[in-house]
């Protein structure tokens, strides 16, 4: 099987010295749930910046969906971002005063759909992570783990290859998160390709792969049965 | 391998997208774009009023018409008053193309309101002896009461010209005044006569009651003649030789209309220095703009973020930022056209003008809200785009 995101030996240096990557190998394949887990300084969140295109490695290679990134320039990689990944961040990154229908369609505002059909998909979106009740409301008018979801549906609506979640809970109180976390695995069981990257370890626990990361190399990668 | 799609973001969006960031952010949006109006605004006023004010002295010129020509005395070589020769009128009225002439001829006399004002307080008022052509040949209009017949002229009946009229305080018919020792009752009074200011400062007589009851000696001081517009000029050419064959260069011939064409044209030329000072304002509005461009989007470095993670390329991002700042000044463009042209309806309704704001000043002033929106948000859009994705999420 072909992974979806391959990375070879990838070393990140940031200006200044600092090696956030030391050489990382990793393979996602389709339909896994994964969880990248690490204390804070692992270099976790560089590893999504380079799974997730956000920026490049300084050596070593990352394929997604069989495109070598290292050289495709800025429009063919915002192409890729926009056509297979999906995003969820700690902080919501809800516009304010938009409705949460409207929040969720903009996430195919680069994607060449018109907004009628990207009003309709994101209804649709939003159905699928239980605020199908919700599309009028704004942000405000919502708790923060239904903002979270919002957040979800915006990244599921355009059917990525792979959903990238990052701290996805760390906001939100235990009974959100665990909401969130529902979510996600609902998503999961309906097919999609889904990274965690977390710190927590009751949300690792969750995924059906659990893969640690230390001082910028991978120190355990554990498939576990559900 | 997956084809990647390149993305997109369609014309209508990016018109959505830049509104919706100027929505948010409703009072800052109101005072950046109101040093555009205000620049706006003063350059359309300025033209408006200005064209406004030219167009009014252009629709006066074309009702008064600018083929009459006027033939003054002058002076002799030795410096006296001349005359000119009693058969002048008959004269030039034989020139082809001329269709109308008439004359005054200057009197000796003063007017008063009674007998009882004493000589030297004439309120510079001349009197004149007129020719019955002269209302029409001047275009002049009778305020109240009634212009000479050939009855009339030879009467003490006396028409003032307004000015004079306001003057001996005397402003309807049938009243008496002391005219050169006797009293002259007042047959009209007349509307002021633009391309004739002399005779708003007379009181006119007729020809022939001047030569009988005040000793004119019937040569005139001044004639008006009118010509086929095309041929003024050799109407003028010939107009010194036709009336005073003997010394033709006594005479001053002139165009009163020339003087209002002047003006008209003076008014055209729209004071500098009022637009110099739009001009200022308007670059002052550039800046406003600019700067809350750069402030807006070092506060909107994760809204940024999120959208290169949902695949805007920079290019999406520079244009989405110089859309806001295009919609930004294009609305305190519109904001100040509508203000300027306001301004010119008010002032044109208050003096009479017919209003006239110019589709070229309409045309450059939204050019230059343009250029300023593009120019003021260039530098913020080409920031906002090369923010670093990781960078703009905070997360790095």
């Amino acid at each position: 099987m072909t992974p979806i995101v391959r990375l070879e030996n990838v070393v990140k240096t940031y200006d200044g010295g600092v090696a956030a990557l030391r050489g990382v190998d990793l393979d996602i394949f389709p339909g896994e749930l994964l969880a990248i887990v690490g204390p804070s300084g692992s270099g976790k969140s560089t590893l999504l910046h380079m799974m997730g295109v956000l920026d490049r490695p300084t050596s070593g290679r990352v394929i997604i969906a069989g495109h070598d990134i290292g050289r495709l320039p800025d429009r063919e990689l915002s192409g890729l971002r926009a056509s297979l990944l999906g995003f969820v961040f700690q902080q919501f990154h809800l516009a304010a005063g938009v409705s949460a229908l409207d929040n969720v369609a903009d996430g195919m505002l680069y994607s060449g759909v018109p907004l009628s059909e990207r009003r309709r998909r994101a209804a649709l979106a939003l159905e699928r992570v239980g605020l199908g009740e919700r599309l009028t409301h704004r942000p405000h008018e919502l708790s923060g783990g239904e903002q979270q979801r919002v957040a979800v549906a915006r990244a599921v609506v355009r059917e990525p290859a792979i959903l990238y979640a990052d701290e996805p809970t760390g906001n939100l109180d235990s009974a959100s998160g665990a909401e969130v976390l529902g979510v996600l695995r609902t998503l999961h069981a309906d097919g999609t390709t889904i990274a965690i990257i977390t710190h927590e370890h009751e949300v690792a626990a969750a995924a059906g792969r659990q893969v640690s990361v230390r001082d910028g190399r991978i120190v355990s990668d554990v498939r576990s049965p559900l | 391998m997956t084809a990647v799609t390149p993305s997109r973001l369609m014309a209508r969006d990016l018109l959505r997208v830049g509104l919706a960031g100027l929505r948010v952010r409703r009072t800052r949006v109101a005072l950046a774009s109101l040093g555009i109006a205000i620049g706006i605004a003063t350059m359309v006023a300025v033209v408006g009023i200005s064209s406004s004010s030219q167009a009014d002295l252009l629709r006066r010129l074309d009702e008064l018409g600018t083929n009459m020509l006027t033939v003054k005395a002058g002076q002799t070589l030795q410096g006296e008053d001349a005359k000119l020769p009693e058969q002048s009128v008959a004269m030039v009225s034989r020139i082809e193309s001329v269709y109308a002439v008439a004359a005054t001829g200057d009197l000796e006399a003063s007017v008063y309101r009674t007998d009882r004002i004493p000589a030297d307080r004439t309120g510079g008022i001349s009197v004149r002896a007129a020719t019955l052509g002269l209302l029409e040949t001047v275009q002049g209009r009778v305020r109240t009461g009634s212009w000479f017949t050939t009855a009339s002229a030879s009467f003490p009946t006396v028409v003032l010209g307004d000015l004079a009229s306001r003057r001996l305080g005397v402003t309807a018919p049938g009243a008496q005044v002391w005219l050169g020792g006797r009293w002259f009752t007042v047959l009209g009074v007349l509307d002021p006569v633009p391309l004739a200011p002399g005779i708003d400062r007379a009181a006119l007589v007729g020809w022939e009651g001047a030569r009988d009851l005040l000793s004119f000696d019937g040569h005139p001081t001044m004639l008006y003649e009118r010509s086929t517009p095309e041929y003024v000029e050799a109407v003028r050419s010939v107009l010194p030789r036709t009336v005073n064959p003997e010394y033709p260069e006594e005479v001053t011939v002139s165009r009163p209309s020339d003087a209002l064409a002047a003006r008209a044209a003076t008014a055209g030329a729209f004071t500098n220095l009022l637009l110099g000072l739009g001009a200022v304002a308007l670059l002052v509005g550039g800046v406003g703009v600019a700067n809350t461009m750069v402030v807006s989007v070092l506060e909107r470095r994760r809204e940024i973020g999120l959208r290169r993670a949902l695949g805007a390329t920079r290019g999406h991002i520079r244009a989405q930022f110089l859309a806001e700042s295009l919609l930004l000044s294009g609305l305190g463009g519109v904001a100040g056209l509508a203000l300027g042209t306001l301004v010119t309806i008010g002032y044109a309704v208050s003096n009479g003008f017919p209003t006239l704001v110019p589709l070229w000043a309409i045309g450059g002033g939204l050019g230059a809200v343009v250029v300023i929106g593009s120019v003021a948000g260039l530098y913020p859009a080409v920031r906002a785009a090369r923010l670093s994705p990781t960078v703009a999420l905070g997360t790095a």
